[in-house]
């Protein structure tokens, strides 16, 4: 195993520990948008999209890029965009409400 | 450089992180989301910076941002919220295909013979995240409905699905050990898109946000391969975050349904028999449909009155109306409070934000365990565009798909006045014997139109 590799891997299983510690006591209340909010999270592919799209010079590899560049993009911005549409209702539970 | 490059992708992780905590707070929630959207900014930026671009590079990046943003941002703006589930499935399945488009042209740049730990996360990913996004399509379907929700089994399926199984492991070995070929890691990507489909048609369609939560998982895991692959920090630790926050969340979606997640995913193979004799509805099953007048007076003279809010009511935006009714009840006199089951709506906590909006006090909002022993002394049980939730099914038929699902004891209710708009079978497909109880009565229609019927007829009476 590589240097590189070692500490990847230590970083993925730390990653793993943090994942499970940090969501650990959720309210079921909240289930649906922690779910939107993790999935906007994985939306980081876009990096990886962005790295194989930057040095496309083939037909092939432009394609393929610009799809995978599409649907990143989708996935990061969609992802945020409705997770905050969802919470936005949420401040409907502490507003004062009329008797 | 490159230290910069490091410490900006480390600060995005802990920004996700902290983002990743806030979100499981009611408190800090839309705050956790920006933060997580901040180390997202960050992590793009950094990355930026580290490559050299071709002007074909620059263009498809360009015009692969706009289009996405478009998309996202349109998608998710428009959508209803009654439809949000299914949004979400869509923005976790392209996530998905990213990934597995990612590592596939990742292959064709290693070469014929590429180092196991470069090709390996690759071929994880590719199969992983197809999977993802096949099936996400597949929950996607079932929830918009464009396909049936219901479980669809055939014979043999378990065997397809190992054969397919099979199959994937063969062309994953045949990447990594004999030669990396565009056909063997293509076909590797399509029998990856069949399994994911084939995964997803058994499982009906009350189950499908559990799904989704574990697909989300499934792509954060593809992601943190890619990571991998690519020698990429930023993607290893959110992929890496998301796969285990969304194993964990899928179990906690499960548990709060009864279910265990391998009951939930795997259930339906069992039931192939008993599931298609209670499906069907029984013909020629007589049940009692009431007027508004009857219903009306029944409700004006109660003393308590418990309404089951469902899916139904989200969909006829109905909750104004409810409200209405509620209040017009309780000038007359009468008690009433709301019963809040944990999947009401589909989403967990949908319902009382909907209620809240409407303005439903707070106080007459009632979890699951917190009114269930109060159905006995109810006179009215008002069950208002939900099914599955009070289906009695889930406590006396093992049997049955639901069996289990802890639900709403509606039926101890002295009547029971159900709003639907048809005889048809809920979300999970299964007929309700309490439609049937002698002590039900049926309104038909739209749930808001009835609503409103009702409340007239209240008025007068």
């Amino acid at each position: 195993m590589s240097p590189e590799l070692l500490n990847e891997f230590t970083f993925f299983v730390l990653a793993v520990f943090v994942g499970i510690e940090v969501i650990s006591k959720v309210p079921t209340i909240l289930h649906t948008p922690l779910m939107s909010g993790t999935n906007a999270i994985h939306g980081i592919i876009l990096v990886g999209a962005i790295f194989i799209a930057a040095g496309a010079s083939s037909p092939l590899s432009i394609a393929l890029g610009l799809v995978a560049v599409i649907l990143a993009t989708t996935n990061v911005v969609g992802g945020f965009v409705v997770t905050d549409r969802m919470l936005e209702m949420f401040k409907g539970r502490q507003a004062p409400r009329n008797p | 450089m490159t230290i910069v490059i490091t410490l900006a992708y480390l600060l995005a992780a802990v920004l996700f992180i902290l983002g990743l905590k806030q979100l499981s707070s009611p408190k800090g929630a839309r705050n956790g989301n920006f933060t997580a959207a901040a180390g997202m900014v960050i992590a793009i930026g950094a990355t930026i910076p580290q490559l050299r671009f071709t002007g074909a590079g620059i263009a498809i990046i360009g015009i692969g941002v706009v289009i996405g943003a478009t998309v996202g941002t349109v998608g998710a703006r428009m959508v209803k919220m009654t439809a949000i589930p299914q949004m979400v499935a869509l923005f976790n399945g392209v996530g998905g295909g990213a990934a597995a488009l990612v590592a596939v042209s990742e292959l064709l740049h290693f070469g014929r013979n590429p180092a196991f730990a470069e090709a390996f996360p690759s071929v994880f990913s590719i199969v992983i995240g197809s999977v993802s996004f096949a099936g996400s399509a597949v929950a996607f379907a079932k929830l918009q409905e464009l396909m049936t929700g219901t479980p669809i089994t055939y014979p043999g399926q378990q065997l397809v699905n190992a054969v397919l199984a099979a199959a994937i492991l063969g062309f994953a070995i045949a990447v990594l050990a004999v030669a990396s070929v565009p056909f063997s890691f293509v076909s590797l990507m399509l029998l990856a898109l069949v399994l994911g489909v084939a995964f997803v048609l058994p499982i009906g369609g009350a189950d499908m946000p559990v799904v989704i939560s574990l697909l989300n998982a499934f792509t954060g895991l593809a992601v943190a391969a890619t990571g991998f692959t690519l020698n990429n920090f930023a993607l290893i630790v959110a992929g890496t975050l998301v796969g285990a926050s969304g194993s964990l969340l899928t179990k906690l979606m499960s548990d709060a349904m009864g279910r265990s997640l391998t009951n939930t995913l795997f259930g339906a193979f069992g039931q192939l028999k008993a599931g298609a004799a209670g499906a069907t509805g029984v013909p020629g099953r007589q049940v009692r449909a009431g007027t508004p007048e009857d219903l009306a007076t029944l409700l004006a003279y109660s003393r308590r009155v418990i309404i089951v809010p469902g899916y139904g009511l989200a969909v006829a935006q109905a909750q104004h109306a409810v409200r209405e009714l509620a209040e017009l009840l309780e000038k007359r006199g009468v008690e009433v409070t709301y019963a809040i089951h944990p999947v009401a709506g589909r989403m967990p906590g949908h319902m009382n934000v909907l209620l809240a909006e409407a303005n439903v006090p707070y106080e007459q909002l009632k979890e699951m365990d917190e009114i269930n022993d109060e159905f006995k002394d109810a006179d009215v049980a008002l069950v208002v565009g939900a099914n599955d939730v009070v289906n009695p099914a889930a406590r006396s038929s093992p049997g049955s798909p639901i069996y289990g699902m802890p639900i709403l004891n509606a039926d101890r209710a002295k009547n029971i006045v159900f709003m639907k708009r048809s005889m048809r079978p809920g979300f999970a497909g299964i007929d309700n014997e309490l439609l049937y109880d002698p002590k039900t009565i049926m309104f038909f229609g739209d749930a808001k139109d009835s609503l409103t019927k009702l409340v007239n007829a209240v008025k007068a009476a």
